[in-house]
């Protein structure tokens, strides 16, 4: 038994109704309690879809139980067969119905629908959403997209890919498609299928007439990939194009694959906003990572190289992906954090004090709640997160859009420094904060991202979390580094002192000098 | 589990229900706690369930989730369906390491799960065994939010249910005391209270109290009036201890309210003259802020899907304080004993759907248009985008809107939907 307040992942068949409600002509019969169709509002909410996702549920109850389940199952896959007439229909069991052993698969079976039924074993109790989301997408292709007997795939009159792994629910994929495919277009690349976003089953039926496969999401599609490699000779792409770089290294793979030039107009802005002076200030600012495996890796890629961030923190929630995270962690000299529970990652974000945080709408809210400077690089997101406007991650204007979401909450940041610094003039009233209240100390500025123009050693000084005990009373601050201390911004003053005291204490020292006040600048200073 | 009962218990109105059969879309009662939790403040709210329980949870207490909240699940894994000694060592180890973390917590609620349920996991005797191990530092108890028992507000009523047996008893000699059963937001029972008090009622308690100090005394001499619709059991196991149900409509709109004080005067003697004295501003006060949203509803009609049990005396409310026409009324349960003086105030030829088959209710609701459609969210954007306004229902819950002050409140959860597709030019 794991105690859970918070939970990244969905159980697997929300994964599966991900699928679902990405494509068109598919309808989802699901054998679950009444209470399960709460996931119907994570669509129609949270993405605003306005249609209701193409999910039946039996909605069993105790007076069912035992005597007629099975038959309540035929009979909704029946009724939502006649109303609906989909093209293709998956069945499987929520994770009650998985206790009570009814058969999806051998009860559909059983009723001769026209059209293909594909059973979905989807063990609640050992996997999670993504499985369950890569799990369905693969079954689905695995039926559907059947090797034509002794048939050749047609010939094309260009290269044609197929975007694989955008569903219902993912963070932006509605427009990563679109940049994807505009970026396949100027490299004379066609699109064949985009799946299971979208898509029909006929659709998935299309998909070996492709040359190759595009692996956007991993977490989704490397399963589907994997087969489709094998059974139809399909490459796919192992890169995943978020950032300038991995947009780069992804353009010399696919024109590799494809045998067409990688010679493509780069229309970005980040490498100049990026080498403006006006960036100069982000240089080895400590970051930490966490999310999906994919935005994760892509994230601290971008962090590091693109906008010259200091990674002091990766992981994710995606136990499959663990190998990946490890590799990278290694790179930059980081523990690897692989956990689903929150509390650790709060935990590490306090250890490695960060200065912004890049994560998921959880990491936000632990963010809030330390003071730090956030943006959201993954899900599981709340519906800012699905936003009206255009804002892909992959391609050249994700690259955009990275720097303009990552650098805005450190402005933000620093806008809030010089107000809380000249909060005492009379010109400034109290502002309120967009950073949410910062609880360990309410009445003083939370730890300094950022001051260009003040102290930058004593804004190092001040870097460590709030989180020190109060003064020690065997601690005596000498007259002359009282005096010192006095020297340091009032807005960093505090932390100077807490930090000061904290560093004495492990030290064993008990009259603090002058000596020990620049001691630990130096020990704090990274 | 329970409208046979119901219907069983009285079946006096000779009105129609029509029951209805088939795929359901509504919450469990799991999805309670996210009040309770809030009402009573020293009570820990631990699922005992799957994934899916959890996020359930998550998904309907949405930023409330970041608040350092009082509940949690208990997940169940792969390794504890293996046996099932194993599940009750797991769950001591898990309710131990949540009260060392949490000192703070005087009530633990085991709140059965659909999975729960199904692997028949004996939450109650872990509760006693519990209890034992925590004996004067934690009360434990538990009950049932799955959905194979419950609907949404249910849980409500079978946690209230489950606390009833530890309520202090009233001594024998006590003089008549009430109580007022379901969660009502904190302002309101304020203002209740204020209004018992100025009626001449004096001993007054609220169930459930806000911390595991003030469970109220029940005993022979306790009448009870049910703040909620939805309180089947926790009413018949008060009953069962000996206090007496006070029959009255709910205390939405200004004539609900007035009902339902005035049940609980006259069971006390208090002359009406006095009663009405006492009322008379704060009615008036009501009326007056339903005048202006009166004005935008009338002659609208207005839908109900089934969600919480609160749509009879919602629909009592509209059609008349706000003189809507109702197109559909349909309830998860139908209690006709607690509802009495609620259908009595209903038009005789109303028909009322008890259950639910989501589809077969689209089509009607479809075909019927109306102006205003209450249901759950996961049907009022894909409504919305039929063209038909909508209510999302989970607000009525939510929000204050029982008594006087309220009344103007609850008529503009009705109006803004309407209001803001009248400002609307895109």
């Amino acid at each position: 038994m794991q105690l859970t307040v918070w939970t990244y992942e969905g159980p697997p068949h929300i994964g599966a109704m991900r699928v679902a409600t990405a494509m068109t002509g598919v309808h989802y019969v699901l054998h679950a309690p009444q209470g399960d169709t709460y996931a119907d509002l994570l669509f129609t909410m949270i993405e605003r879809r306005d249609k209701r996702p193409p999910v039946t549920y039996t909605t069993f109850q105790a007076r069912d139980l035992g005597t007629d389940t099975a038959e309540l199952f035929q009979s909704a896959l029946a009724d939502a067969y006649e109303r609906f007439k989909p093209q293709a229909m998956l069945v499987g069991s929520s994770c009650t119905a998985e206790l009570i052993q009814d058969d999806p698969g051998g009860l559909a079976a059983a009723l001769h629908l026209p059209v293909p039924v594909i059973p979905l074993e989807l063990p609640a109790y050992q996997k999670k959403e993504n499985w369950g989301a890569a799990e369905t997408f693969y079954r689905i292709v695995r039926t559907l997209a059947s090797p034509r007997q002794g048939q050749e795939r047609p010939k094309n009159e260009r290269p044609l890919a197929n975007l694989l792994g955008p569903t219902a629910l993912g963070f932006r994929h509605r427009d990563d498609i679109v940049e994807i495919t505009r970026l396949l277009e100027s490299m004379g690349i066609g699109v064949n299928v985009v799946a299971p976003l979208g898509a029909s089953p006929a659709d998935i039926q299309r998909i070996p007439d492709a040359d190759f496969n595009v692996v956007l999401y991993p977490e989704h599609a490397l399963s589907a990939a994997q087969w489709l490699e094998r059974a139809f000779k399909q490459p796919y792409t192992k890169t995943v194009p978020i950032g300038v770089n991995a947009t780069r290294a992804f353009i010399a793979e696919v024109a590799q694959i494809a045998g067409v030039s990688a010679d493509v107009p780069e229309r970005t802005r980040l490498p100049w906003y990026s080498r403006s002076v006006d960036s100069t200030y982000l240089t080895g600012k400590r970051v930490f990572i966490f999310g999906d495996a994919t935005h994760a890796l892509a994230a601290a890629r971008v962090a590091s190289k693109e906008l010259g961030f200091q990674v002091v923190g990766l992981g994710t929630y995606s136990r499959e992906f663990a190998r990946e995270i490890r590799a990278a962690a290694a790179e930059y000299g980081v523990e690897p954090l692989i956990t689903d529970d929150y509390l650790e990652v709060e935990a590490a974000v306090r250890d490695s004090n960060p200065e912004l945080v890049l994560g998921t709408q959880m990491e936000r809210h632990i963010a809030k709640r330390l003071g730090i400077p956030c943006a959201v690089i993954s899900a599981p997101v709340h519906v800012q997160d699905f936003p009206a406007r255009y804002s892909p991650q992959m391609g050249f204007e994700g690259a955009n859009v990275l720097f303009d979401t990552w650098v805005h909450p450190l402005m933000m940041g620093l806008e809030e420094h010089l107000l809380r610094m000249f909060r005492e003039d009379f010109e400034f009233q109290e502002a309120p904060s967009h950073l949410g209240a910062a609880p360990q100390a309410p009445k003083e500025a939370p730890a300094p991202r950022e001051l260009a123009v003040a102290a930058p050693a004593e804004v190092a000084l001040a870097h460590q979390a709030a989180e020190t005990p109060a003064t020690p009373s065997a601690l005596v601050w000498l007259a002359d580094a009282e005096a010192e201390l006095r020297k340091i911004p009032f807005f960093v003053r505090g932390k100077a002192k807490r930090n000061t005291e904290r560093y004495a204490a492990e030290k064993g020292i008990s009259n603090i000098t002058v000596e020990t006040l620049y001691d630990a600048k130096a020990h704090f200073s990274r | 589990m329970s409208i046979e009962n119901a219907v069983a218990d009285t079946g006096c109105q000779d009105r129609q229900i029509r029951h209805e059969r088939g795929q359901r879309a509504v919450f469990c009662g799991l999805t309670s706690i996210v009040w309770l939790h809030r009402k009573i403040q020293d009570a820990f709210f631990l699922v005992v369930g799957s994934r899916t329980c959890a996020h359930l949870i998550q998904s309907a207490a949405g930023v409330m989730i970041f608040a350092e909240p009082r509940f949690g699940t208990a997940i169940i894994e792969e390794r504890d369906l293996a046996g099932l000694a194993d599940l009750n060592e797991e769950l001591d180890r898990v309710v131990n390491r949540l009260l060392e973390r949490r000192p703070d917590i005087k009530m633990l609620f085991l709140v059965a799960s659909c999975p729960s349920e199904v692997i028949k996991l004996d939450l109650d005797r872990a509760a006693q065994r519990l209890s034992a191990d925590f004996a004067g530092r934690v009360g434990i108890f538990s009950y049932s939010g799955s959905g194979l028992d419950t609907t949404f507000t249910q849980g409500e009523d079978t946690c209230l249910a489950a606390l009833v047996p530890v309520l202090p008893e009233a001594k024998r000699d006590a003089a008549r005391s009430l109580m007022v059963v379901g969660t009502l937001a904190d302002v309101v029972e304020d203002q209740f209270a204020r209004l018992f008090r100025e009626i001449g009622l004096e001993d007054v308690h609220f169930f459930p109290p806000r911390d595991s100090q003030h469970l109220p005394p029940v005993g022979e001499n306790t009448h009870f009036l049910l703040a909620q619709p939805f309180l089947t059991e926790t009413a018949r196991t008060l009953q069962r201890r000996g206090a007496r149900h006070i029959p009255a409509p709910f205390p939405l709109g200004e004539e609900g309210t007035t009902g339902w004080l005035r049940a609980a005067a006259r069971t006390f003697g208090i002359p009406d003259e006095r009663f009405e004295a006492v009322v008379a501003a704060p009615r008036e006060r009501a009326k007056r802020a339903l005048s202006a949203h009166k004005a935008k509803l009338e002659g609208k009609s207005i839908f109900f899907f089934p969600d919480s049990q609160l749509e009879v005396p919602l629909a009592r409310f509209a059609s008349r304080e706000l003189d809507m026409t109702l197109a559909e009324v349909g309830t998860p349960y139908l209690h006709r004993q607690h509802l009495a003086a609620e259908l009595d105030l209903l038009h005789k030829d109303l028909v009322i759907y008890e259950g639910q088959d989501v589809e077969n209710q689209l089509d009607r609701c479809r075909e019927a248009r109306p102006d205003l459609t209450v249901c759950g969210l996961g049907l009022a954007n894909p409504l919305e985008a039929e063209g038909l306004a909508t209510k999302w229902s989970i607000e009525l819950l939510f929000t204050p809107i029982q008594g006087y002050d309220q009344a103007g409140d609850l008529a503009e959860l009705f109006a803004r939907p309407l209001n803001r597709r009248a400002r609307l030019e895109v």
